[in-house]
């Protein structure tokens, strides 16, 4: 019985490469044919239609404002207390400036945002899609001929591409903020002192850098969470392990690019 | 009949789940204005013959015509053209759940028409009116009983007047009376609308009320496709058992059994 013990883990170690490597290939189909029906739908009469892309930036941009807003404060705000603690052993506390400014705009900015976005939209699109699955919702959307990549991705890639930027702005105006709340009351800084420093240590890169983070994220949290949704098969157990899934790999996805993307761009 | 006529021509079709066979040869014809019921216990290949004829699914081999195009060697433009001139109600309704029931009957004429708002409204609520849904327009889904569900559905599936009509099991899980009143629904709109019917159903009463032939499939094989009379007089033994209620006493053959239980041990 040993030897076979190896051998099954080969087995079930090369099933999971054989199916990571399509849900990639599935994926990066997904994303092209979206942005194929944003770009042409209009000629192969399948619009995607602007009111579609305002209701779902409705859902996933606007409501998230709230809960992005708090959390990037928080973590301003947060990392002026670290900031502040660890500098003060180098007697450089007003160093702390320069680095909440560019932590914040090129690192958690887009990083909270894109994470809140995922645990909120990500899930939900897999929940919407994975019912529209079960309930033949998607069957009854092609038999009317109307192409469901078309009608359900396109318009919500759109809505992302356009918010989570948006977002990430608002996130890196409010996390400055916070950090500036803080280093006011710990550091007896003003606040427009404290604004005038980090507009002083940042360049538009550090802003593009973010921004640009952000788009990949939107294009991450869109397509896992509709290619779990459509990959649905069992009932009402597979919607919510597709939710979870969207979550979960939603999250790790963003982290995972996160961190190729700035290896790639900050040396 | 002359060839023309056809509606709905399918032709040796073959049809694969994975290496699993469904469907076998499966040939049958439905003229232009008949209702055609198919037939056949679970199992029996009839909901994967109705997702071949919506070109939902693609056959491994066969060809399907649908008014006299073979929908399996159709491009996505041709294919979204024949598309206005098919309506399918599927079991579930599959309404759309987060629209209200006139934006579901609306649907099509929106993605397929250029009509302004106030036509598009008037043509829904004149088909919601066909299936006896007047005034239910702004509900939700979820707030319909399963007939209305299945009116509402019948309703959004007749709203752009296709020729073709796919319609899944209207009976199941309706009460004796809310289904004779779809039946009533299915006749009507034959008669007063000229279209091909295609109705999958395992209810026996409902489908010699309403059918003008019938197709009895089993294993995916078609056992019969004739007029519903010779279907009611066939003393095939497998029609015979579907019509009588009996169970199947199929034979166990000791070497497939074997085989079955023992496929892919070594």
């Amino acid at each position: 019985m040993a030897e076979h013990v190896p051998a099954s883990l080969v087995i079930a170690l090369g099933q999971r490469t054989v199916q990571s490597v399509r849900e990639t290939g599935y994926l990066a189909a997904l994303f092209i044919e979206a942005l194929y029906w944003l770009a042409l739908g209009r000629w192969r009469r399948q619009p995607v239609r602007l009111s579609a892309i305002v209701r779902e930036s409705m859902h996933v941009g606007v409501s998230a404002i709230p809960i992005v807003a708090l959390a990037s404060f928080a973590t301003g705000m947060m990392l002026a207390i670290q900031g502040i603690y660890t500098l003060r052993s180098f007697g450089a506390e007003s160093q702390v400036v320069m680095g909440i400014a560019l932590s914040v705009t090129r690192e958690f900015a887009p990083l909270i945002t894109g994470i809140f976005v995922a645990g909120r939209s990500g899930s939900a699109i897999a929940a919407r899609i994975g019912t529209m699955q079960i309930s033949q919702e998607i069957d009854a959307l092609r038999v009317i001929g109307i192409n469901p990549v078309r009608y359900l991705v396109s318009p919500l890639l759109a809505a992302m591409l356009l918010t989570l930027p948006a977002l990430t702005v608002l996130a890196t105006v409010l996390g400055l903020g916070g950090g500036a709340l803080y280093c006011a009351w710990g550091l007896s800084l003003p606040p427009e002192v404290f604004f005038d420093r980090s507009f002083d240590v940042l360049t538009t890169t550090d802003l593009t850098h973010g921004l640009l983070k952000s788009t990949v994220f939107a294009v991450i949290v869109t397509l896992i969470g509709a290619g779990n949704g459509f990959n649905v098969k069992a009932g009402a157990e597979g919607v919510g392990r597709a939710t979870t899934r969207a979550v979960v790999l939603g999250c790790i996805g963003i982290i995972l690019a996160d961190m190729v993307f700035t290896f790639l761009t900050s040396r | 009949m002359a060839a023309h006529d056809a509606a709905i021509e399918v032709e040796h079709l073959v049809a694969h789940y994975g290496s699993r066979k469904i469907l076998d040869d499966v040939c049958f014809t439905a003229h232009q204005g008949e209702i055609m019921v198919i037939m056949g216990g679970s199992g029996s290949g009839k909901s994967t013959l109705l997702r071949h004829l919506l070109g939902l699914n693609h056959p491994t081999s066969g060809s399907i015509r649908l008014l006299g195009k073979d929908i399996t060697r159709l491009d996505a433009d041709q294919m979204y053209d024949l598309r206005k001139n098919m309506g399918v109600a599927f079991q579930g309704g599959a309404l759309f759940n987060s629209m209200t029931v006139g934006e579901n009957v609306e649907l099509p004429l929106r993605e397929h028409t250029r009509l302004d708002c106030n036509t598009i409204r008037i043509m829904s609520r004149m088909k919601l009116e066909v299936v006896n849904l007047s005034g239910f327009e702004d509900l939700m889904p979820a707030e319909l009983s399963g007939g209305m569900i299945k009116r509402a559905a019948l309703a959004r599936a007749i709203v752009m007047d296709p020729r073709l009509l796919f319609f899944d099991e209207p009976s199941a899980g309706l009460d004796p009376v809310a289904s004779a009143e779809l039946d009533e629904l299915i006749l009507m709109l034959r008669d007063a609308m000229n279209m091909t019917i295609v109705v999958v159903t395992h209810e026996l009463e409902s489908a010699f009320k309403i059918a003008d032939r019938i197709t009895v499939l089993d294993h995916g094989r078609i056992l019969m496709s004739d007029r519903a009379e010779a279907v009611r007089q066939s003393d095939h033994p497998r029609i015979r058992s579907l019509l009588d209620r009996t169970p199947r006493s199929d034979s166990v053959d000791p070497e497939a059994y074997l085989q079955r239980l023992t496929r892919e041990i070594s």
